[in-house]
């Protein structure tokens, strides 16, 4: 149709015909997508133990439960969130350590598997490959398996959090190294430099405040992820919140009170994080 | 004057920069030995169940085959991993395990040992090293030539249980039964168990030999077979591993559904309402601040364990990020673009759709697809708490704590899922991005 030789010579043909062609590939698009969203909602409502419609109503069970377990002793509720505190101290302590390891880790990752800064250049895609497993493998996997070795307890959750986070981060991070200047570690090079030296005194400090950033973010992300993970047996105020479920109808108020916990938790670090970051852009703004 | 101010200002420049430079390193020292108490790692080593790691490591590579001679009745039983599924059919047990005439059975060992399993509820072993180790039960208690003292480790002996262990086998002798495990390297009966006619058979005879079934053509009675494996359970894994990507793509599609609309309320530049665009913008914070496991909770309970729980927990947790991510793509539109489509005489709607929408787009889409593949491991995880897709399987094989080559073929699927996910997500990425 477009390839007719005297199409251009026609112009508004050629456009309208490709106009045409555009609108029935979005359509299709759209259409297949359209498919696949009603096709996967069915086959998910069938898979389901209770349907999506026959549940519906119920949503909001569980949660009036909860409410109505905890208002009358709602005199209580301080001694709960006091009696918790600790165990949420313990999930913040996982998600801290391990984002401070999974950095120290990233950022040697990330080194080694950048062009141009790497200490063996051939060894690159080993190392790419390495963070692209250590990515991919989700931190209940690692969590279950060590709990099995290691026994419960937060060292599990430490350890699985921190693999992922090395790999999560070393990706970001490589991609910060890309963008590093190379002339300060070519005078250090000139000067006689270990690879050790160029890397800590040459690039480290132009990247770091991105570096910092990230692993912010990341660190938001691993108190959620800790406290998920203290939910299959890895301590901390998931585990916590899994005892409390377990106390049934007429017993929710110790849940509510972890629940409240955890929801302040997430907000607050989720506040903080993007605040301390967004101090940061500016003041790199207001500087240059 | 002007250069002792000057010096002044560069040493507290340095002064700053030293106390960073020592003093950030420190805080983190003194922060990982507080760690290290409170998380009471030297008790760890005492807690930490080394042989447990052993048996994992050893079951992620190698299987085993029980022998089994019952001490009352006398029957013999050669299953895999001593499950039923892997027992081996009456007069068809392996060649290295061989009856004798007389009552006794010999099994082959590695490296031409053998143990004996002897008619009156004994078994006489000769390992290489070590001697002749003899043994049979006696009334209710368990006789041998072992010394009284002065064994080592891997033999261990009561009056009701003897148990030596050696490299690639063990043997236990106990009242009710003398039980023998061979190890051998490998997953055992990946394709087909024991009682299908196609087990042993290789993929050549499969396809091009004679018939093996008469009742079925070989390649649909293979398939039916390999598919249906009571063992490895092929098609319940293969739908698990489905149903964690349909969790995946409900949750972020749906969740990039009704946050789009959500975004235009509570981005600067198109709500005009500024009630509306904080009320908005709190309940993108409440959603995102209740987290994926707080929603999982709530909605297993009202919907059950299965895929429509994940992914409902998704979208809702995703909606927040979304809603954030999205408002700030509107907030960042180039207004010259919507004056353009405006100036041609463009309704509203039409202003949207060709000045607002092409420039966004772009940056959505790459957002969506980046959760797409993220969010197939929170599948995962979200499966394991909720029940549903491979997480439901690696949770259930973990807590049995003995099909570790199972637990091992499901870590191996999740991490080529999540990695076939990323290329696909980065694919389609470049894709899009590209044609929009």
């Amino acid at each position: 149709m477009t390839q007719t030789p005297d199409a251009p010579h026609d112009p508004r043909g050629h456009y309208l015909a490709l106009m045409a062609q555009r609108r029935l590939y979005g359509g299709l698009t759209l259409a297949i997508f359209a498919l696949l969203m009603i096709s996967g909602f069915m086959l998910a409502d069938s898979r389901n133990a209770g349907g999506f419609w026959s549940g519906l109503p119920q949503v909001f069970d569980f949660p009036a439960d909860v409410i109505a377990d905890t208002l009358p002793k709602l005199d209580r509720l301080p001694g709960h969130l006091l009696r918790y505190f600790p165990a949420l101290v313990e999930t913040i302590n996982i998600a801290a350590v391990s984002t401070l390891l999974g950095a120290a880790g990233a950022i040697v990752l990330s080194l080694l598997s950048t062009r141009g800064l790497a200490r063996w250049p051939r060894l690159i895609t080993v190392f790419r490959r390495l963070m692209d497993i250590l990515r991919a493998v989700p931190e209940i996997v690692v969590a279950l398996v060590l709990i099995f070795v290691l026994g419960g307890g937060p060292v599990p959750a430490m350890l699985a959090i921190a693999l992922h986070t090395a790999g999560a981060l070393g990706k970001l991070f490589s991609e910060v190294n890309e963008n590093a200047d190379l002339k300060p570690v070519e005078g250090l090079s000139s000067v006689g430099a270990t690879w050790l030296q160029r890397m800590w005194l040459g690039v480290v400090p132009q990247v770091s405040p991105n570096y910092f950033s990230y692993a912010l973010l990341r660190f938001e992300i691993n108190i959620r992820a800790s406290a998920i993970l203290g939910f299959v047996g890895a301590g901390g105020i998931g585990y916590e919140l899994r005892n409390a479920m377990a106390w049934g109808k007429g017993r929710f108020d110790e849940a509510a009170a972890i629940f409240l916990l955890l929801f302040l938790t997430i907000v607050v670090f989720d506040q903080l994080s993007s605040h301390v970051r967004n101090a940061m852009i500016s003041s790199k703004k207001g500087g240059q | 004057m002007a250069d002792a101010a000057l010096y002044a200002s560069a040493d507290r420049v340095f002064r700053r920069k030293k106390i960073v430079a020592f003093g950030l390193p420190a805080l983190v020292l003194v922060y990982l030995a507080y760690i290290f108490f409170a998380f009471d790692l030297p008790g760890l080593a005492e807690r930490a169940r080394w042989d447990n790691a052993r048996t994992l490591l050893a079951d992620t590579w190698s299987y085993k085959t029980h022998v089994t001679r019952d001490n009352r009745g006398g029957g013999l039983e050669v299953a895999i991993e001593g499950e039923r599924k892997g027992e081996y059919p009456e007069g068809r047990a392996p060649d290295w395990v061989a009856a004798q005439d007389d009552g006794s059975v010999r099994v082959a060992l590695k490296g031409g040992q053998e143990v004996i399993l002897l008619p009156g509820n004994g078994f006489r072993w000769d390992v290489p090293g070590y001697g002749l180790i003899e043994a049979r039960l006696e009334g209710r208690s368990i006789v041998s030539n072992l010394p009284q003292d002065g064994l080592p480790d891997w033999i261990s002996t009561s009056s009701s249980r003897l148990q030596v262990t050696t490299d690639g086998a063990r043997v236990a002798l106990t009242r009710s039964k003398t039980e023998l495990f061979r190890y051998f390297p490998g997953w055992e009966l990946f394709f087909f168990t024991l009682d299908s006619p196609y087990h042993g058979r290789g993929l050549g005879e499969i396809l091009f030999g004679a018939q093996i079934d008469p009742a079925r053509g070989n390649l649909a009675g293979a398939w039916q077979d390999f598919w249906g494996n009571a063992m490895w359970r092929h098609e319940d894994v293969a739908w698990a591993i489905f149903e964690t990507l349909l969790m995946a793509f409900l949750g972020t599609m749906g969740a990039a559904l009704v946050a789009l609309p959500l975004a235009f309320l509570s981005a600067k530049n198109f709500a005009p309402l500024m009630a509306l665009r904080f009320a908005t913008r709190r309940v993108f914070d409440f959603l995102r601040g209740v987290d994926g496991l707080i929603w999982t909770i709530v909605l297993s309970r009202a919907f059950g364990p299965g895929p429509m729980t994940g992914a409902l927990a998704i979208l809702l947790t995703d909606t927040g990020s979304f809603g954030k991510l999205f408002s700030e793509a509107l907030e960042n539109v180039d207004g010259k673009q919507i004056e353009g489509v405006a100036s041609t005489g463009a309704k509203p709607l039409q202003r949207y759709r060709f000045g607002v929408i092409p420039q966004v787009v772009p940056v959505l889409v790459s957002q969506v697809l980046y959760f797409l593949e993220s969010n197939t491991r929170s599948a995962t995880i979200i499966g394991a708490i909720t029940g549903g897709g491979i997480g439901l399987l690696l949770t259930q094989a973990m807590i049995t704590q003995k099909d570790w080559e199972e637990v091992t073929y499901y870590i191996i699927l999740v991490i080529l899922m999540v990695m076939a996910m990323d290329s696909a997500s980065g694919w389609l990425r470049r894709k899009l991005i590209k044609g929009l």
